[in-house]
């Protein structure tokens, strides 16, 4: 019996470990699948990083939209980059979590700019925070937020 | 109140300037969403009850400093900013700051 528990011990990490990767694989596939199609229906909004707007673009209205995400990273790239990070250099498992949650981010700051009836997307800034962790040993919740903002516009005669 | 994050008010004149104008708000989950959180940890991607969460903190501190604006008689705020700091475990602030001024 007591064997039997000590197997359940030891194979529950690996076990964690797989199932995470299995699910956190699959929930990357179909965000990325999602993002696409987002994109691709709000090609309507330009977002521009831009502050001053170029001659001849005359402004009707504005607002101040924002665009937030938090997203965190599955269990098994989470152990995935702890190792690497022994060694140093480039953590490669982070870098699509960074770059999924950014595009989220643009896509929900254009479609809110989009609900309050503007097309255009100026002076958009994007910021990067870390959430802190939820114990204090480091091991709890940790989430990262992306958070785009700009200022929505309409002009007048349309976007030239 | 027109709210922007540039440098003025695109296509309007500043008349009148008031000053820095903020609000905060300082926020914790709670420890449903947490455990919700937690769990969504595991497998990754969005934790939606967070992103919520924070975005309602920030429209909280939106409207603090609007209404501080509207108390100063500004009818603009521009060049807004946003931070957000980790204060406390499991707690964050969430400031939005800008410059109050009236637009004609």
């Amino acid at each position: 019996m007591e064997l039997f528990a000590n197997v359940i011990a030891i194979a529950i990490t690996p076990a964690m470990l797989l199932g995470a990767w299995a699910s956190g694989h699959f929930l990357e596939r179909r965000h990325l699948d999602a993002l696409l199609l987002l994109e691709s229906g709000s090609t309507d909004v330009l977002a521009l990083t831009i502050e001053d707007l170029p001659d001849g673009w005359v402004v009707e209205s504005c607002d101040l939209v924002i665009g937030n995400v938090v997203i965190s990273q599955d269990y098994f790239k989470r152990f995935a980059a702890s190792i690497k990070s022994i060694f140093g250099g480039r953590i490669g498992v982070f870098e699509p979590l960074l770059e999924r949650a950014r595009r989220e981010a643009l896509v929900r700051l254009k479609s809110e700019a989009r609900d309050r009836g503007h097309d255009t997307v100026i002076n958009v800034r994007i910021e990067t925070s870390p959430l802190a962790s939820s114990r204090r040993d480091g091991k709890g919740t940790a989430g990262v937020e992306i958070m785009a903002f700009g200022t929505a516009v309409t002009l007048r005669d349309g976007r030239p | 109140m027109l709210i922007s994050n540039t440098q003025e008010i695109p296509g309007k004149k500043i008349v009148e300037f008031y000053g820095v104008v903020s609000g905060s708000t300082v926020r914790a989950k709670h420890i449903g969403r947490d455990i919700a959180a937690g769990f969504k940890n595991l497998v990754g991607g969005e934790l939606r009850g967070y992103t919520e969460l924070l975005s309602e903190a920030r429209g909280e501190a939106m409207r603090r400093m609007s209404h501080q604006a509207e108390e100063m008689g500004a009818n603009a705020i521009v060049n807004v900013r946003f931070a957000t700091s980790s204060v406390a475990q499991g707690a964050a602030e969430l400031f939005a700051y800008g410059t109050a001024v009236t637009v004609e």
